[in-house]
C-alpha cells in the first residue's frame, strides 16, 4: 500500500516504474509478447517470400496473411465470430491441461514429454466409462464425474511409469515417456478396434469413436452456448482456471510443492534434508499425468467431440503442445492459461489464412511454428533485459558518484563471488522458474 | 633499462551499483617474485584480477608493463601479454586428454590435420624442467585434482606467460599436493617467471610468498615483505581487528555416550573395496571427537553411513543408544542428530532456493512452519531474519536473496546457522570452514565449541591439521578405511599425527 501511494503522489514515479517491470513476472510477459511479435515479423518475411516466389500468390495476400493471423477469430470475415471466439476457448482446455502437466513436472525437474501418451489413456478410459455406463438408470452427471476422474487416474498411472523408472532405476524419463506414448497408442488402438461398441458406425467418417453425447453424457453447457452460438463450449474453461490456481497454491505455497521442487532443482540436497525423493519423483510425474489426462476428459465429455482411435501412427497434437505452452508461460500455472488461449487464438488466424488467401493451411502451419520457435528466446530476452538493466543503473550510480555521493565500500559478495559468470548462474533460475515471486 | 616492476596496477577504482569494489588500488609485481594477493572474501580481490585479465574495465587509474601503460579490453589483450591465470575451478575438457588440452586453442596443424609430435615434446620438456609431472595421454576426468592444476600450470607455460595468476589454488587440494604446488611455485619463480597468489590461507603466504599485498572491504591497505612480518599482523591488515588463531575452550567434561558405532563397514562407490572397514568409536556429550586423515581414506563415507545418506554394509550406529543403522534420514533428522555436509552445494542447500526456504530445509513440516499442509511464509520469514540477525549471514536481499547468488562464505554460515539452531544432540561438521577466511573461521569454531559446551556431542571431520588440533579433545586418526590411532591432542605432535595419517605408523586396536 505504501509503495503504491508513493507511486501515485511520488516524484520516484519514474525509478519504481522501472523496478516494476523488472520484477520477474513483469519481465516473463514482457519478453513473451516479444517473442510474439518476433514470430509474427518473420512469419510475415515468410509470408513475403513465399508471395514472391509463387507466382500464383498476388503480393498483396502477404500483408492480408498478416492481418488475418494477428486477427486470430475475429478476421473470419463472413464467418460467425462468436461461435469461432467459443471454439477457440475450448480447443484451449485440453492445451490448458497438457500446458500445465508440462509445466509442474519442469518445476520438479522433470521433462513430461509422455503428455501425448497420458492424454490418449485419459481419453480411452473417460469415453470408455462414459459410453458403457446406461444414463437411464444411472444419472448423467455421476457418469461424467466417473468418467473424468477414471480419465485423471489411468493418466496418473500412466505417469507414474517413467516416475518409477526414473526414480528407482536412474532412467531417463524422456526416454520411458517416448516409448509409453506409442505404447499408449497401440493399447488405444487395440482396445477399440476389439470393442466395437464404442467406434461410431453410423456416420461416414471412418475410425471414430461415438461422441459421449450418444449416452447422454455431455458437460453442462452453463449457458455459454447461447452466448458464443454455434459452438460447443461448456463450463470445462473455468474448472481448468479453477485446476491451473490450484496448482499454483500447490507449487507455491504448500510443503508438499516445497518438496517437489526441491527435488527437481536439487535432489542430492533432499535427500540428506530427510526428504524422500524417490516418492517424489514418481509423485510429481504422476500429478502431471493427471492433469495431461484429465485434459482429454474434458475435451471428450463435452459429447460432441470425435475421437479418432486409430491412433498407433500418430500422437496427439495437444500433448506435444504443452510443451510450448508451458515454455510460453515460463512455467507459471496462471500464465499456461494464456499461453494456451494465445495459441489457439494464433491457430484460428492459421485456419482462416487458409480460407481466405492463397496461401495453403501448410503455410498457416509454418507461421504456428514460427511463433512457437520464437517462444524459446524468452529467456534470452529476459536475460537481455537484465543486461541492459545493469548497465544503465550503472551508468546512473557512476554519475552519482561523480557528484561525490560515493558507495558505501562494501562489496555484496555476489558480486565478487563469481564475477564473470554470475548472470549465467542467476538466470538457471529464471529458466525453470520464471515467477517465483 | 630493464624495469623493476613486470605489471604494475596504478590507483585502480572500479565501481559497481552502489559499492566500490576496488578503491584506488596498487598493485606491483616485481619480476621474479611470487607475490601474494590477500583479503577476506568480498575484500575486492576477484575484482582486481578480473581488471587485469580484461574482464572489467576500470573508471580509473592505469595497468603498465615493463613501466609503460597498455590497455586490456578482453582477456586476448591479457593473453597477448604474456598474463595467465590458473582459476579456482579449473577450465579442462574433460574428456580430452592432458596434451589436448594443453595445446587447445593453439594447435599446430599440418595439411589441416592435428600434428601433436612437436607439442609433446615441448610439453614434456616443460614437465621436466619446472617439475610438473603429468601423464600426457591420460583423460582429465580420470586424473587426481592435483594434476589438473598442473596441467592448468602447463597451459600457460605452453603459452609463453610470464605472469602467472593463481586464484586460490589450494582450496582443492591434499596437505601433500599443497607441499608439491609451493615447490612448483619457487621452481616457476627461480626461471624468471612472476606470480600472483590469490589466497587467504596465512600459513601458505608466510611458506611461498616473497611479499604480500592486503586488500580490505575493496580498499588498498598495504604491502608488506612477508620476511619481516608475521601471520598476526597480516590477519590484523586483514580482518581489521586481532585474530585469535588458538580457541578459546575449556577442558572437556565429557557426559553419556550419544553417538555408538560398532564394527562399520561400508562400500566403497568405485572400486570393490570396502572404502571403510570394521570401524567402531564412540562420541560422548561435551566433547569433540575430530577424525583426520587424508581425503580420501573412507571419512566421506564413515559419516554418510552415519548420516544416512549411504547404505551400511555391516555393523551397528547407535543415536542415543537407538539403533539407527537402517533409520531413515529424517528420523535421524528429528532425533537429534545435525549435519554439516563436506559438500555444500551438492548436499547442504539448494542453490535455487532462496536463504529462508534453505533455513528451513528440515523443518519446513514443523508444526511451526506448516499449517495444514501449506507453509506460514511469516513464521519462516520470522525465523530467517532471526538466524541472519544471530549468526551473521551476509547476502543482497537478506531472507528473499537466491543462495546461489551469496558467497561461499555466507552460504557455509547459513548452514552452521541452520544446523546450530536445531535442537541437537549430535553434531557432525565435516570440514566446517573449508575455503572460508580467517574472520570466518575463528566465528564458527566458536559455535562449534559453544554447541559442545551446551552438552552436544561433536564429531568433526577435517583435513587441515590446525583445526584437528586446535577444535579436537580427542582425535581419531583413518587410514585406508580403518582407525589407526587414538590421540589426546594435548599429548601429540603433528609430525606423529602425520606419520599415522600416511599410513607409516599403525596402534594396535584398541578402540
Amino acid at each position: 500500500m505504501q509503495k503504491l501511494k508513493e507511486f501515485f503522489t511520488g516524484h520516484k514515479k519514474k525509478e519504481m516504474l522501472d523496478d516494476l517491470l523488472h520484477t520477474e513476472s513483469a519481465k516473463s510477459i514482457i519478453a513473451s509478447l516479444i517473442c510474439i511479435l518476433g514470430g509474427v515479423l518473420v512469419g510475415f518475411v515468410v509470408l513475403f517470400l513465399i508471395a514472391l516466389l509463387t507466382p500464383n500468390i498476388p503480393f498483396s495476400d502477404a500483408f492480408r496473411g498478416l492481418l488475418i493471423i494477428l486477427g486470430g477469430p475475429f478476421a473470419s470475415g463472413s464467418g460467425n465470430v462468436m461461435m469461432i471466439l467459443g471454439d477457440m476457448i475450448l480447443e484451449a482446455v485440453p492445451l490448458i491441461m497438457t500446458g500445465l502437466s508440462v509445466a509442474i513436472a519442469f518445476k520438479t525437474g522433470l521433462f513430461n514429454i509422455g503428455a501425448p501418451g497420458q492424454y490418449l489413456m485419459g481419453a480411452m478410459t473417460s469415453l470408455v466409462i462414459a459410453l458403457s455406463i446406461d444414463t437411464t438408470s444411472f444419472p448423467a452427471f455421476f457418469v461424467w464425474i466417473l468418467a473424468f476422474l477414471g480419465g485423471a487416474v489411468t493418466g496418473a498411472l500412466w505417469g507414474a511409469i517413467p516416475g518409477l523408472f526414473k526414480a528407482f532405476l536412474n532412467v531417463n524419463e524422456v526416454i520411458v515417456c517416448i516409448m509409453t506414448n506409442w505404447i499408449a497408442a497401440n493399447i488405444v488402438s487395440w482396445v477399440f478396434r476389439e470393442n466395437q461398441q464404442f467406434v461410431n458406425v453410423a456416420e461416414t467418417k471412418m475410425n471414430f469413436v461415438k461422441p459421449t453425447s450418444k449416452n447422454g453424457v455431455m458437460t453442462w453447457r452453463m449457458g455459454l452456448d447461447k452466448i458464443f452460438e454455434g459452438s460447443n463450449i461448456d463450463c470445462s474453461i473455468f474448472l481448468v482456471i479453477l485446476i491451473a490456481i490450484g496448482i499454483y497454491v500447490l507449487i507455491n505455497k504448500t510443503t508438499l510443492g516445497y518438496e517437489l521442487k526441491a527435488c527437481g532443482y536439487n535432489k542430492h540436497a533432499a535427500k540428506y534434508a530427510g526428504m524422500n525423493e524417490k516418492r517424489n519423483i514418481v509423485l510429481s510425474m504422476m500429478i502431471a499425468g493427471a492433469l495431461a489426462a484429465a485434459g482429454a476428459a474434458l475435451w471428450y465429455l463435452n459429447g460432441k467431440n470425435d475421437f479418432h482411435w486409430d491412433t498407433y501412427q500418430s500422437l496427439p497434437d495437444n500433448g506435444f503442445n504443452g510443451i510450448p505452452v508451458a515454455l510460453l508461460a515460463s512455467n507459471n500455472p496462471i500464465g499456461v492459461i494464456f499461453s494456451a488461449l494465445l495459441l489457439r487464438y494464433i491457430g484460428k488466424g492459421g485456419f482462416n489464412l487458409a480460407g481466405f488467401t492463397s496461401f495453403n493451411e501448410y503455410v498457416s502451419n509454418l507461421i504456428i511454428a514460427m511463433i512457437i520457435y520464437f517462444s524459446c528466446f524468452s529467456k534470452f530476452i529476459r536475460d537481455l533485459m537484465d543486461k541492459k538493466r545493469k548497465a544503465r543503473l550503472e551508468k546512473a550510480s557512476l554519475a552519482a558518484a561523480s557528484v561525490g555521493a560515493g558507495g558505501s565500500g562494501i562489496l555484496p559478495e555476489e558480486e565478487e563471488e563469481s564475477s564473470n559468470d554470475s548472470s549465467e548462474e542467476e538466470n538457471k533460475t529464471s529458466d525453470l522458474g520464471g515467477e517465483e515471486e | 633499462m630493464e624495469q623493476e616492476y613486470i605489471i604494475e596496477m596504478l590507483g585502480i577504482t572500479k565501481r559497481f551499483p552502489g559499492i566500490v569494489a576496488n578503491d584506488n588500488i596498487t598493485l606491483q609485481l616485481k619480476r621474479g617474485e611470487i607475490h601474494a594477493l590477500l583479503g577476506e572474501n568480498g575484500a575486492g580481490k576477484s575484482t582486481l584480477m578480473s581488471v587485469l585479465f580484461g574482464l572489467y574495465q576500470p573508471e580509473e587509474g592505469e595497468i603498465r608493463k615493463n613501466g609503460e601503460r597498455v590497455e586490456i579490453r578482453d582477456p586476448n589483450d591479457a593473453t597477448a601479454l604474456g598474463i595467465g591465470m590458473v582459476h579456482q575451478h579449473f577450465k579442462l575438457v574433460e574428456v580430452f586428454t592432458v596434451l589436448e588440452n594443453i595445446i587447445l586453442g593453439n594447435e599446430s596443424t599440418k595439411y589441416g590435420f592435428l600434428t601433436t609430435k612437436e607439442a609433446r615434446a615441448r610439453v614434456l620438456a616443460l614437465s621436466e624442467k619446472y617439475g610438473l609431472a603429468i601423464d600426457p595421454d591420460a583423460k582429465v576426468e580420470d586424473i587426481t585434482v592435483g594434476m589438473q592444476q598442473r596441467t592448468e600450470i602447463l597451459k600457460m607455460l605452453y603459452r609463453d606467460n610470464e605472469i602467472l595468476i593463481f586464484d586460490e589454488p589450494t582450496a582443492v587440494l591434499t596437505p601433500q599436493e599443497i607441499d608439491e604446488l609451493m615447490q612448483i611455485m619457487k621452481n616457476l619463480a627461480a626461471e624468471g617467471k612472476s606470480i600472483l597468489f590469490i589466497t587467504h590461507k596465512l600459513n601458505e603466504i608466510m611458506a611461498v610468498s616473497d611479499r604480500c599485498s592486503v586488500l580490505r572491504k575493496g580498499k588498498y591497505i598495504g604491502t608488506v615483505n612477508t620476511a619481516e612480518t608475521t601471520k598476526e599482523e597480516l590477519s590484523r591488515m586483514m580482518v581489521g581487528r586481532d585474530v585469535k588463531f588458538k580457541v578459546d575452550k575449556a577442558d572437556a567434561i565429557p557426559g553419556e555416550t550419544v553417538l555408538e558405532v560398532n564394527g562399520l563397514s561400508v562400500g566403497a562407490h568405485l572400486h570393490k573395496k570396502d572404502a571403510v572397514k570394521d570401524v567402531s568409536f564412540s562420541v560422548r556429550r561435551g566433547e569433540i571427537v575430530c577424525i583426520a586423515g587424508i581425503d580420501g581414506n573412507g571419512q566421506t563415507e564413515l559419516v554418510q553411513a552415519i548420516t544416512g545418506l549411504t547404505p551400511v554394509k555391516a555393523g551397528h550406529v547407535l543415536l542415543k543408544g537407538e539403533n539407527i543403522t537402517h533409520a531413515s534420514i529424517r528420523q535421524r533428522n528429528t532425533h537429534g542428530m545435525s549435519h554439516i555436509p563436506e559438500d555444500r552445494h551438492k548436499h547442504g542447500l539448494v542453490l535455487d532456493y532462496t536463504l529462508e526456504e534453505n533455513l528451513v530445509l528440515q523443518r519446513y513440516f514443523e508444526p511451526r512452519f506448516e499449517n495444514h499442509g501449506f507453509i506460514r511464509f511469516d513464521a519462516v520469514r520470522s525465523y530467517a531474519d532471526e538466524l541472519i540477525e544471530n549468526y551473521d549471514i551476509r547476502s543482497g536481499q537478506g531472507a528473499i536473496t537466491t543462495v546461489r547468488s551469496m558467497s561461499g562464505g555466507n552460504q557455509q554460515k547459513a548452514i552452521v546457522a541452520r544446523e546450530l539452531d536445531r535442537e541437537h544432540d549430535l553434531l557432525i561438521a565435516v570440514q566446517p570452514t573449508r575455503g572460508l577466511d580467517v574472520g570466518a573461521i575463528e566465528h564458527i569454531h566458536s559455535q562449534i565449541v559453544a554447541s559442545r559446551d551446551a552438552g552436544a556431542a561433536v564429531l568433526l571431520v577435517s583435513l587441515e591439521l590446525d583445526e584437528v588440533m586446535n577444535l579436537s579433545d580427542r582425535i581419531l586418526v583413518m587410514y585406508e578405511g580403518e582407525i589407526v590411532g587414538e590421540f589426546d591432542p594435548k599429548t601429540v605432535t603433528v609430525e606423529e599425527l602425520g606419520l599415522y595419517m600416511a599410513g607409516a605408523k599403525k596402534q594396535e586396536q584398541e578402540v
